[in-house]
Order: structure tokens, then sequence, then C-alpha cells
């Protein structure tokens, strides 16, 4: 297969690349690891007459924590390298962890964690557990900045809030009361397979009552969606597999998810029960995992 | 950004120098050169396969600065003063890599349209990690698929090659 042809533009800096989206406007596109962008051109559901790389910018590159702020992580790592991040390791195994589960070594070193959201694949791997632990995202763009909770950055499948000249520049995980946290998948094979079910949760412990509690499910809705109602139930009660089971149950009726050839929606429906429950065990029981 | 020269049609090309397996190649590529392609047509380095071209199948994995990538998914301008190594690279001085004389041995390629993906993850994998168990082996190649399925045989290779550097090594 034979990409099309198109103009290309290797900036300096994040300001440089969202002058050059913005003078192109919809005919240019930011690319940083390409694992999405090619694939889609190649199959011709996108073509682009310009290409911004921003993949080679050392200043989306950092991984690093900064007290009183959190962990920030540049959107232009790559998924091997949050799995091998001592900081997180140290910090948020879970991020690393739920890295582990995209797709195959071969793409983990070269897709993004910026390329895996602003994707907005209702299946991707990373929105579930930075949601949960309240990530905000840095946008810059050739008008200015502005920051969100990632929660709000997805509008629908392939769909998110940022204009055309605007880029994810980082990850901020913030120094939070979580105690424990942790995202878990079902796919089809145990590699290289997208999620079927994810679901990932974190808690707030205060001896063995649960403070706080967020469950945030992937692929089974267009976007990735907070279990609100579950989590509500959760705050203030005393931890255990029955209430867990029940958190299950409220979350199951939260998701919208569809059927389609990696399972039906009847199907997901159930496994966000289940998982729901494992994920809030496991993040109670085991901490950041 | 590299330099680039507009044809007379007016597409740019643009100069790229690239190492693949230690020698430095200086080139003119169009900006949609995928580094598969130039590999095998600009290099005629064919040992590297193309198959899925979407990244699903590593029939096309070589390492780029020491790391397994899927040269289907990597623009060749991008790796402009970069560091590649393709199947081909492994053996030197006429011999073969450890590797390649287990996998002959253990006859682990049964069409052999994956193996040189297969070696390169392979390669990747004792590079960074001597000593690997039996799960980090089949985690390392988990990016290659083998329609023969003979993963059986692929992974004592690897597994077998590790031990033979060890013993090198401890000898």
């Amino acid at each position: 297969m034979y990409l099309p042809d198109f103009e290309y533009f290797t900036p300096n800096s994040v300001e440089e690349a969202c002058r050059l989206l913005s003078q192109y406007g919809s005919k240019a596109v930011a690319i940083a690891g390409g694992t999405d962008i090619l694939v889609k051109m190649k199959k011709e559901v996108m073509a682009p007459e310009v290409l911004v790389s921003i993949g080679h910018l050392s200043e989306l590159k950092k991984i690093e924590y900064v007290p009183g702020k959190g962990v920030v992580i540049g959107a232009g790592v790559t998924h091997n390298e949050v799995m091998n991040s001592k900081i997180l390791h140290e910090k948020y195994l879970s991020v690393s962890e739920a890295a582990h589960q995209m797709a195959n070594n071969q793409v983990r070193n070269l897709g993004t964690i910026g390329g895996n959201i602003c994707n907005a694949v209702p299946s991707a791997d990373m929105p579930p557990i930075l949601i949960a632990l309240d990530t905000t995202v840095k946008i810059v763009g050739a008008k200015g900045e502005r920051t969100m909770p990632l929660e709000n950055v997805f509008k629908g499948p392939n769909q998110t809030v940022l204009e055309n000249d605007e880029l994810i520049t980082e990850f901020v995980i913030p120094d939070g009361n979580f105690t424990g946290s942790t995202y878990i998948k079902f796919g089809l094979r145990a590699s290289g397979a997208l999620a079927v079910v994810g679901v990932a949760a974190s808690v707030q412990m205060e001896g063995d009552i649960v403070k706080d509690a967020r469950i945030v499910l992937g692929a089974v809705s267009p976007v990735p969606v907070r279990a609100k109602e579950a989590e509500n139930f959760l705050r203030g009660k005393k931890a255990g597999e029955e209430l867990f089971a029940e958190a299950g149950v409220i979350a199951s009726g939260e998701c919208r998810p569809i059927s389609d050839i990696r399972g039906s929606a009847e199907y997901r429906r159930d496994m966000v029960r289940v998982f729901t429950r494992r994920a809030l065990l496991k993040a109670v029981n085991e901490g950041h995992v | 950004m590299a330099e680039f020269i507009v044809d007379k049609d007016g597409i740019k090309r643009y100069l790229v120098t690239i190492t693949v397996n230690g020698i430095k190649y200086t080139k003119m590529v169009k900006a949609n050169s995928l580094l598969v392609n130039f590999l095998r047509e600009d290099l005629d380095l064919t040992g590297t396969k193309k198959a899925c071209e979407q990244g699903d199948c590593g029939a096309c994995t070589v390492l780029l600065d020491g790391k397994p990538v899927n040269s289907c998914m990597v623009l060749t301008i991008s790796v402009d003063g970069r560091e590649v190594t393709t199947v081909e690279g492994l053996a030197s001085n006429g011999k073969l890599d450890i590797l390649q004389e287990k996998f002959i041995e253990h006859s682990a390629p049964q069409c052999g349209y994956c193996a040189p993906g297969i070696l390169m993850s392979a390669k990747a994998l004792l590079m960074r990690n001597p000593n690997p168990t039996e799960l980090e082996v089949r985690e390392a190649i988990a990016g290659n698929l083998c329609r023969c399925t003979g993963y059986v045989h692929y992974v004592q290779a690897i597994l077998d090659a590790a031990a033979a550097n060890q013993e090198r090594k401890d000898g």
C-alpha cells in the first residue's frame, strides 16, 4: 500500500506546529506516532493535504513529578515509555499497566499517549484510567492555551473538542487522595486486541470506608463514561465484595453499549457489572495496580 | 527539516540520511515514502516483508534506534538522521546471528514469511533482556503473526538462543 502525496512539515516547536495547523486549516493534520493516521490514510478514511509532524518535539516527551502539581506526562510520550516509566511505577503503576495492555510492542513503540486520546476511539485503553485519576489536559492552539478535565475532551467516536489548530501538549495526574486505582480490560486475545469492555476504578479509602470513588467505562458508550450513580452509591459505605457487586449492577445500567463483531450489547453490559466489581476490589486491596 | 528539491511536476523530494545496518545512505525521498518501501525498493533490502500493512501482523518489523517498530507505519522522512536495523543486519562477517542459527536448528519457520519480523522482535528482546522467561518471549513476539501457527518452535528457538548467549558469556 502506498500513500497519496501530501505536504510535510517538521516544526521546531509546539508554537510553530500550531501556526502551521492554523495556516492550513482543515487541510492539515498533526501526526505523532502515525499508527492511527497512516492507517486511515491508507484506507482512504482521511486524505489530509498537509501533515505537521509533532512526534519529534522534545517538549512533548517528558514524564516528571512536580510536587504539589502531580505527575506530568507529555503528549508525545509513547505507550512503551509510559509502560516503562519509573516515576509512574512509583506513583501510578495502574497507568503503566493500562499502556501495557494497548496493542502490541511494535505499536507501543510508535503510538503516543496524546494520539490515543485525540483519535478518540471508544475502546481506547488510556482514557478510562486517566479519567479515573482526575487527569487534566493542557491544550495549546494558535490563539492560546486552555486546560480542562480529560473527561470533557471527548465528543463522540473520533471526535474531540480540539479545534483544528490545537494540540494536547500534556496530561497532569494531580496529586490526589486516591489510595488505589486499576484498569482491567477484556479483549478477544491477550495481545493486539481492542477492548470489548474496559473498566477503570479509583478509590479513596479511610480505613475500610470508601470516602470517594471513580468508575470509568470504556468501549461501552460513544465516549469513555463515568458511572456516576455507582460512584455516589459507594461514597461513605463500608468496602466489601457485596457492596462492589451492587455497584457493578448500578454501573451496568449506566452504559450504552452497541453490538458489533467483538461482542453483543447484552454481553458488554453484563461484563461491565463483573468488571466494575473486580476493578473496585483490586483498587481497594492492591493500591495503584 | 530535511532539505528538498521540487521536481518538474511540482513534487517535493527530501534529502534524508539514514543509517541502515551500519551503512549511511543519503537518498531523495517523497514525503509519502514509507520506511518499508524505502528499504525494499530504494535499498533493495527485501528481507523485510509486507503483509497487512496496517500495523497488525509484524512482518515488516525493523529496529528503529534499537526498538522494534512496524516499518509500514513509519514515514521515511521521519527517520532522517536515525538508525535502522533490518534482518539483513543480523548476520555479521558471514556469520549468522545466534537467533538465526537457533531458528534453523529448531526448524522454527515453516513458510518463513513472518520469520524476518520475528527475528527482529526477538533481537530487540535479547538486547534489552538477555535472559527472558517464556512469558516474556511470548509477549515480545505477540505483535508478530505466524499463520502457519508455528509459535512453539519460535519460542523454544529464542529461549535456546538466550541460553546459548549466556553459556558463551559464562564460558
